[in-house]
């Protein structure tokens, strides 16, 4: 679903990246790991372009997600960026009512008709695992929603255009234990409809929900395979020091 | 002296000086409010000024005024939103937007006489408008431009970054995010930057000394390209020019008073609204 092909990134002069060459495959989940300051995110917010905000950074290599190029400039970003949709690492709804937080991206997309629209956002709750929550209440204030029920509603609000890859950036790291098993369990059910790639600090989390696991350090790929392969024996030495927490 | 005692007498001191402010705005008010109450009645509110302003009312001053600062505010604000709008959003930092940005805290360093001149040379006497309302208007617009330029700015800058993450996200183009996902939740700041454009506007003298201003006319202007009086002019001639000075001390207060209420319902009236946006969007 996602290749992506000797992928080098800078911040100015600092070169963050450093030949990335790493293949995901559809519906399945695939954790990016690593001390901090890996790559890791930086390379999750290649993969929609997120990093063209931020005006010092400069991408050479090649992505493709589905049929698309992501970094030719013939790209249309707004259309990639529809297809791979990204949760973010602290919950972000706009401060307006659920129901707008989730229709949101319908409406920029020119859909504007209200039964549609009503059934995108029940569609968008339900496989966000939040819908029996809030259904009586859709008007409330997405600011008084809980921190788990935020980071879901940020999930729904990314479902809502029919993305098919998810991008989420360490989507648990502001969440308390039970939140983020809520989580966990709706990103199990979420990779039979989506391809998801996951960012996360947590080790017995990228086991617990990975089909595969991305070892990044210093920029590089260390390591790549499947999960349960990696954690029962990893290949690399700097592999099993990270999984076995002596250094991260 | 120990550490609590220092405390205490830091403590007292910024008080203080807190304090200081207050009881001055006070201090005017009060002795303005005191001094021109007297002067004020339906009259002086409605009626035009009679027998060389020593009698009569400040309608057309009152009136001048009002129009004198919606035409800023109408040519100002909008500029000026849109500015900071491409400043903040859209331009990356390079060395032309350092430029802008030094140019525009430069301009609004400039003598508010200085900009009268250029009113006068420019839309008066180059645009050949005359000294009008839309030569006045434009004049009082370029000074509160930077005022508003720099709120906005502000204003768009507090929106959390995150918010323009979420909808760029989603495919938003970066207009749409602007529009929906900045812009609505920068409604309260851009207001203050609103209500200080205006009431700069309102009360500046100098800006429309030679653009707009009439010492007295005879009747209401009628379109943008007649003179108007208005209230500071009104007040500055009142207390110079007049032929007793004494006799019209009491229209002076009342015009004071008047110019104050003003500014203060303007921005009470700003406020409200704001407090409005600011309950509508919290996060």
């Amino acid at each position: 679903m996602i290749h992506s092909r000797d992928v080098n990134l800078w911040y100015g002069r600092k070169q963050v990246l450093f030949d990335v060459t790493l293949d995901i495959l559809a519906n399945c989940t695939t954790s990016l790991i690593g001390p901090s300051g890996c790559g890791k995110t930086s390379f999750l917010r290649c993969i929609n372009r997120m990093n063209d905000i931020i005006h010092s950074c400069r991408v050479s290599g090649e992505i493709r997600v589905g049929g698309i190029e992501v970094y030719s400039p013939k790209t249309d970003v707004v259309m990639l960026r529809k297809k791979v949709g990204m949760v973010f690492q602290v919950p972000n709804p706009f401060p307006k009512s659920i129901y707008e937080n989730v229709a949101y991206g319908p409406m920029i997309h020119g859909k504007n008709d209200r039964r549609k629209l009503d059934a995108v956002v029940e569609r968008s709750l339900r496989e966000a695992a939040l819908w029996d929550e809030v259904k009586d209440d859709l008007q409330k204030s997405a600011m008084e929603l809980s921190g788990g029920q935020k980071q879901r509603l940020c999930i729904a609000r990314a479902l809502s255009i029919e993305p098919e890859v998810l991008l989420m950036d360490e989507p648990c790291s502001a969440l308390d234990p039970i939140a983020t098993a809520k989580i966990e369990d709706l990103i199990n059910k979420l990779k039979e409809k989506y391809t998801v790639v996951i960012v996360t600090h947590n080790i017995q989390q990228a086991a617990r929900i990975s089909d595969y696991t991305a070892y990044f350090y210093l920029g590089k790929i260390i390591e790549f395979g499947k999960t349960s392969e990696m954690f029962e024996k990893p290949k690399e030495k700097s592999t099993e020091m990270y999984l076995t927490g002596r250094f991260g | 002296m120990n550490r609590k005692h220092m405390q205490w007498l830091a403590f007292t001191l910024l008080k203080l000086c807190a304090l200081m402010v207050v009881a001055v705005l006070f201090v005017i008010i009060f002795d303005i409010a005191s001094k021109g109450a007297g002067a004020i009645s339906w009259e002086f509110l409605t009626e035009a000024p009679k027998n060389h302003m020593t009698q009569g009312g400040i309608f057309p001053a009152i009136w001048g005024t009002l129009l004198l600062s919606i035409g800023a505010i109408l040519l100002a604000f909008p500029t000026g939103v849109l500015t900071a709008i491409y400043l903040t959003e859209y331009s990356a930092q390079s060395r032309t937007i350092i430029f802008i940005d030094a140019a525009i805290t430069n301009l609004a360093g400039v003598p508010s006489i200085v900009f009268g001149l250029f009113g006068f040379a420019l839309f008066v006497a180059f645009f050949g408008f005359g000294a009008s309302m839309l030569a006045g208007s434009l004049t009082l617009a370029l000074m509160v431009l930077p005022i508003i330029i720099k709120t906005s700015e502000e204003a768009l800058l507090s929106v959390p970054h995150s918010f323009r993450e979420a909808s760029l996200a989603l495919g938003a183009t970066k207009w749409q995010t602007v529009r929906h996902s900045v812009l609505p939740y920068a409604v309260p700041g851009l207001l203050t930057g609103l209500i200080l454009g205006v009431s700069r506007a309102a009360g500046e003298t100098a800006p429309i000394l030679f653009t707009a201003a009439a010492y007295f006319l005879p009747s209401l202007p009628s379109s943008v390209f007649d003179q108007t009086m208005a209230l500071p002019y009104h007040l500055y001639i009142l207390s110079t020019q007049s032929f007793n000075l004494k006799a019209t001390e009491h229209l002076q207060y009342g015009t004071a008073l008047v110019l104050l209420g003003l500014v203060l319902a303007l921005n009470l009236a700003a406020i409200i609204v704001r407090s409005h946006f600011r309950r509508k969007y919290r996060w």
